[in-house]
């Protein structure tokens, strides 16, 4: 993933949706025909609670200008308590990806249902509008860089 | 003795380190007559008067064992790692620094010249009116002085050069030290290349003696002068934060047995890149919370969450330092 000059330049996010809510969102907005930005490269997992923080910090290390995740509503997870884990996980991830000096922007949890296409539509047009408003990323480059 | 197996030749070096991994090698105590019966040691600058000149005029692969420890932060742990490597046979990462970038790496939190700043300007101490900084060169009346020049970043050891083996801890502890210095000695079969020797293959909680008693999960954290240990339930179901269910063990749990958690100096598990997202990945699971607002009161008690889950490894972590 390299970045072109600013001009050509698309945001790529990392989407990690639930097998149940999201990805199934997905499914509907792309049915119903729902238009939205390009930008999501989507990597389809059991349970948002499956999500480790690995996934997302080797999201941002290949070249990710962000990450989204999507899970079920609270109360609503198929394995009952999972999705409480990925948002218990998300809140210390955001306050850890801060203290790294990356955008907290770059990091967005979503509940979108399975009925939820126009949700879907809406969060990956509006992250996709924030990444062009915060530029590219250069977390590859500084993880790959050894400064002396 | 009649044995005419030639002697293995042992070098020692410190990079970025405190001296604790050095201590910890003449923490064999008597086990030493052991190592110079089996071993000559041909470098190790805490201990014994040798150059670098001379190290750099040994023959190609002439040492056989190099225990490196302490990070690389400046020029200098960079050339004499160089050199080490082209003169010795098995690199061995020694200690936390070496391994993972330890205590020395938090400073990839920082930018050079903050730390600069800090150091040479605003600690208390410091009275420097004309800013007077490092710098590689300096002529004076007599001629010109060097100093090794400060990186930017510290770097594990393997960031800069091949490495054979990793030993971890902070420091090793000494007795595994001796075993593997008695395998290396005694020609037996090594692991392959790039192991982590020296240390458990399984997690501290393993082996810890704690007893696992609550179920229902924990609402926040403590640090450790915040509450009394109760001295034998697990320390994390207690509410301090230990380290253990991240971190390899092989150093026979010995914080926690002292009451102490555990801090993770002996790193990820095989397999495992970021021992810190598998701790936070832990800590997400040990809380019960599910509302928003008392999950963040929760982890508002998790006092800096990137110094603690990665105090020793920041350097070797995937997302390896603060941008900046």
């Amino acid at each position: 993933m390299t970045n072109m000059n600013t001009e050509q330049w698309s945001p790529k996010i990392v989407a990690f949706f639930c097998n149940w809510c999201t990805y199934t969102a997905s499914d509907l907005a792309g049915v119903s025909r729902l238009r939205y930005a390009p930008s999501t490269r989507v990597i389809r997992v059991m349970c948002s609670g499956r999500i480790d923080p690995e996934f997302i910090m080797e999201a941002f290390a290949k070249g990710a200008d962000g990450v989204l995740i999507g899970g079920c509503h609270p109360g609503d997870c198929h394995y009952s308590e999972g999705n409480y884990k990925c948002l218990r996980r998300y809140d210390l991830l955001q306050r850890y990806i801060e203290q790294m000096g990356i955008d907290t922007r770059r990091l967005r949890l979503e509940w979108i249902s399975a009925a939820e296409g126009k949700k879907l539509q809406e969060v990956v047009n509006e992250m996709t509008n924030t990444l062009k408003e915060i530029g590219p990323s250069k977390i590859k480059h500084v993880v790959e860089t050894i400064e002396k | 003795m009649g044995n005419d197996k030639p002697k293995l030749k042992l070098a020692v070096y410190w990079g970025a380190a405190c001296g604790g991994c050095c201590v910890s090698v003449l923490d064999v105590h008597e086990k030493l007559f052991d190592v110079v019966a089996n071993a000559d040691l041909v470098f190790w600058p805490i201990a014994l008067d040798v150059k670098y000149k001379d190290v750099e005029e040994m023959p190609d692969q002439h040492i056989d064992v190099t225990l490196f420890n302490g990070a690389v932060r400046n020029s200098e742990n960079e050339h004499i790692a160089k050199l080490l490597r082209q003169k010795t046979k098995i690199m061995i990462a020694y200690g936390s620094c070496a391994h993972m970038g330890g205590i020395p790496g938090l400073a990839n939190f920082s930018t050079k010249e903050e730390l600069y700043k800090r150091v040479y300007e605003d600690s208390e101490s410091t009275e420097n009116a004309q800013k007077v900084y490092p710098q590689t060169e300096t002529t004076i009346a007599e001629g010109k002085l060097t100093l090794p020049n400060f990186y930017k970043d510290v770097c594990t050891l393997d960031q800069i050069v091949d490495v054979d083996y990793y030993l971890p801890g902070c420091p090793p502890q000494t007795e595994r030290l001796v075993e593997v210095f008695m395998a290396v000695v005694t020609g037996a079969e090594l692991p392959p290349k790039g192991s982590v020797i020296g240390a458990g293959s399984k997690v501290q909680c393993d082996e810890c003696k704690r007893e696992k008693v609550n179920k229902s999960g924990i609402t926040r954290f403590y640090r450790t002068w915040e509450k009394e240990d109760d001295g034998k339930t697990c320390l994390n179901e207690q509410g301090f934060l230990c380290m253990g269910p991240a971190t390899r063990n092989g150093c026979g749990v010995r914080c926690v047995e002292g009451n102490a958690p555990c801090r993770g100096c002996y790193g990820p598990l095989d397999g495992i890149p970021d021992p810190g997202a598998k701790m936070m990945s832990a800590i997400a699971s040990m809380l019960n919370e599910k509302e928003e607002g008392d999950i963040q009161k929760a982890l508002d008690t998790v006092v800096d969450p990137a110094g603690t889950f990665y105090r020793f490894s920041l350097p070797g972590s995937i997302l390896r330092r603060k941008q900046s």
